[in-house]
């Protein structure tokens, strides 16, 4: 029993990175656990421990979200996210943003100030002014690692899902398992609060290349996102893997439809799912947490109240401590 | 047990006080919807195509709230989605944000098919359409007069109109499953009247509005925010395969224990060709039938 916290910065990370791609991630990942570890210490609602941890997640330009958002076909940048509340089922979503500081915070508004659950395009732009939260121009967004990662998958002429690197020859290998594609990055956060309260948010910046106005599973509620009394659940890889596999409602469903436990419950659709696509962090209401995934690697880290978190990007953690 | 089996609907949430005539009206709409597809299904058209072509038809006859006849946004205009699942392997296509594509749902479809993508919206959206060389119309041709008057009782009443004592029609959808036992499923909507401006509601979610894997196609009407959090189309194939539930028990379930107190509708088919219907509204415009002949029309 007791707090624990997961998040992740994404699935799809090639076998191997050289430092400077690595360094600076892990460090994001530390920075970010440790807020989350905080909050929920000076008992935070879960529901604004994963808002917080996400907006950290968003405004770090090595993660695909917020600031440093992988870019659609056309180089620009269109962001979407998703928040749920595991105890009330209360939810809201937002896709198409191009100026919004956090996502995240903006879905959040959604579910709170709106009748609606999910906003997008121009709407939710146009919501986003009306709230007066942070904008920016969209180039502000726009990192040069991700003109780069555009302009290598216009030229592979592919929707790249691996964006932390240049294909190199194991990445192509990678992507050879997963049908010509490497998986993605996205991020998000899920924990249980001193309460019991399950919360998970997700947000991302998308597929390299992605089709103008392509929505993937970020902002699907039962897809990317799902938190209910059982459990709290944040995917990441492919969307389109994600969305026909409802993962993040599966978790959930399979602990309450077949008993199963957090750990087996959330290893269930990632193994199902086609290899190299999916990765998902999930904590339960006892305060367990797991992190499985089917890529090489995925960004992640965690945490429980009896002092034990990790940080990890491969399979063995990177840092653990007890 | 076995055969095809078709299901339709043209949204849950009925005005009890709701005109003879236009019960009649929708009573004869859904008949020739379940025509339209029980005719396909005996030519042997797959289950995905038979689900397509039946929406059309709902979208384009202007009395349910898809395609032409769709209800309005605070602007007045009509921003419409959709989506389609075909069972088998479980492949999806979406679409939100349609402000000039005439068949919303057969988007939907090219996105599935002809995209590297499951879901694209606005603008994206409509570029794709005109790629895809899909008919295409202004925004006024999708208003209706009745719907114009509605916006402006709504307005009126400064609501988002999901309470049926402003009556306000309701989204569409099909379920099929064909000789074969594949199952498919599409929804179509105009979405809530009033609604903000880029609002998404459940139809174009997968596992919300919509659902079919191998087991059974679900389709669903009602309240949007409700049918979300409860991920309800993805909810009945969940019980279905992981309790070992019937299609009958499982929509159900669904019903009686998944929307708190939320309103909404479904219809659903099996791959064992049976037809399930069940909802919490006060009536849900319905039609379904099975190879063997039966076939039932409903509104309450």
């Amino acid at each position: 029993m007791g707090w624990a916290i997961a998040l992740h910065g994404g699935a799809g990370v090639p076998l191997s990175m050289p430092p400077e791609n690595r360094l600076p991630r892990e460090a994001g990942l530390r920075h970010c656990l440790d807020v989350g570890i905080a909050a929920l210490k000076s008992h935070m609602h879960a529901l604004d421990v994963v808002e917080l941890v996400v907006r950290e997640l968003e405004n770090f330009p090595h993660f695909n979200a917020g600031k440093g958002s992988v870019l659609n076909t056309l180089g620009t940048v269109e962001m979407e996210a998703s928040i749920m509340d595991g105890k009330t089922k209360k939810c809201g979503a937002v896709s198409g943003l191009t100026t919004v500081v956090n996502p995240i915070s903006l879905a959040r508004l959604v579910m709170d100030k709106t009748p609606h659950i999910y906003l997008a395009f121009h709407g939710a732009e146009a919501f986003a002014r009306e709230q007066g939260v942070e904008t920016a121009d969209p180039t502000h967004f726009i990192t040069p690692e991700n003109i780069e990662r555009l302009q290598q998958a216009k030229e592979a002429n592919r929707v790249q899902i691996d964006y932390t690197q240049p294909m190199p020859r194991e990445a192509k290998k990678n992507a050879a398992i997963a049908n010509g594609d490497s998986q993605t990055g996205t991020v998000g956060c899920v924990a249980v609060d001193s309460e019991g309260n399950l919360a998970s948010a997700t947000s991302t910046g998308g597929l390299v290349n992605k089709m103008v106005g392509r929505i993937g599973d970020s902002p699907i509620i039962g897809a990317g996102t799902y938190a209910n009394h059982l459990c709290a659940v944040s995917a990441t890889g492919r969307g389109e893997a994600i969305l026909r596999g409802t993962v993040a409602r599966d978790v959930a469903a399979l602990m309450e439809f077949k008993g199963l436990s957090l750990k087996e419950a959330a290893a269930y659709p990632v193994d199902q799912a086609p290899p190299g696509t999916v990765g998902l962090v999930a904590v339960s209401s006892t305060g367990e947490v797991t992190m499985p995934f089917n890529t090489p690697g995925m960004f992640r880290a965690c945490a429980t109240e009896d002092g034990y978190s990790e940080i990890s990007i491969w399979d063995s953690p990177i840092k653990v401590s007890n | 047990m076995g055969g095809w089996a078709i299901a339709v609907h043209g949204g849950a949430g009925v005005d009890p006080n709701l005109p003879k005539e236009r019960q009649e009206e929708a009573k004869r709409l859904l008949r020739r919807c379940l025509d339209i597809g029980i005719s396909a299904l005996h030519s042997n058209i797959p289950a995905i195509d038979v689900v397509e072509l039946v929406v059309r038809e709902l979208e384009t006859d202007p009395l349910f709230n898809s395609g032409r006849g769709s209800v309005l946004t605070e602007n007045g205009t009509v921003e419409m989605e959709a989506s389609i699942m075909d069972g088998p392997k479980r492949r999806c296509g979406a679409v939100s944000g349609l402000t000039t594509v005439k068949n919303p749902i057969s988007l939907a479809r090219l996105v599935m098919d002809k995209s590297p993508h499951s879901y694209l919206a606005f603008s994206g959206a409509e570029e794709f359409a005109e790629k895809q060389g899909v008919e295409l119309v202004d925004n006024e041709y999708f208003i209706t007069e009745n719907n114009v008057a509605m916006l402006k009782l709504a307005k009126e009443a400064n609501s988002i109109v999901f309470d049926y004592r402003i009556p306000a029609p309701g989204t569409v959808g099909c379920v099929v499953v064909d000789k074969e036992g594949r199952c498919a499923a599409a929804t179509s909507t105009g979405g809530l009247m009033n609604k903000m401006r880029g609002r998404i509601g459940d139809s174009p979610l997968i596992g919300c509005g919509t659902y079919a894997c191998e087991l059974c196609g679900v389709s669903c009407t009602g309240e949007g925010e409700a049918i979300i959090r409860s991920t309800l189309a993805r909810e009945v194939a969940a019980v279905m395969e992981y309790k070992g539930l019937n299609l009958h028990e499982a929509v159900d379930f669904v019903i009686r224990n998944r929307l708190d107190e939320g309103k909404a509708g479904l219809i659903s088919v099996s791959k064992k060709g049976e037809v399930a219907c069940g909802f919490n509204t006060t009536g849900m415009f319905r039609g379904c039938a099975t190879e063997d002949g039966f076939m039932e029309l409903g509104i309450w």
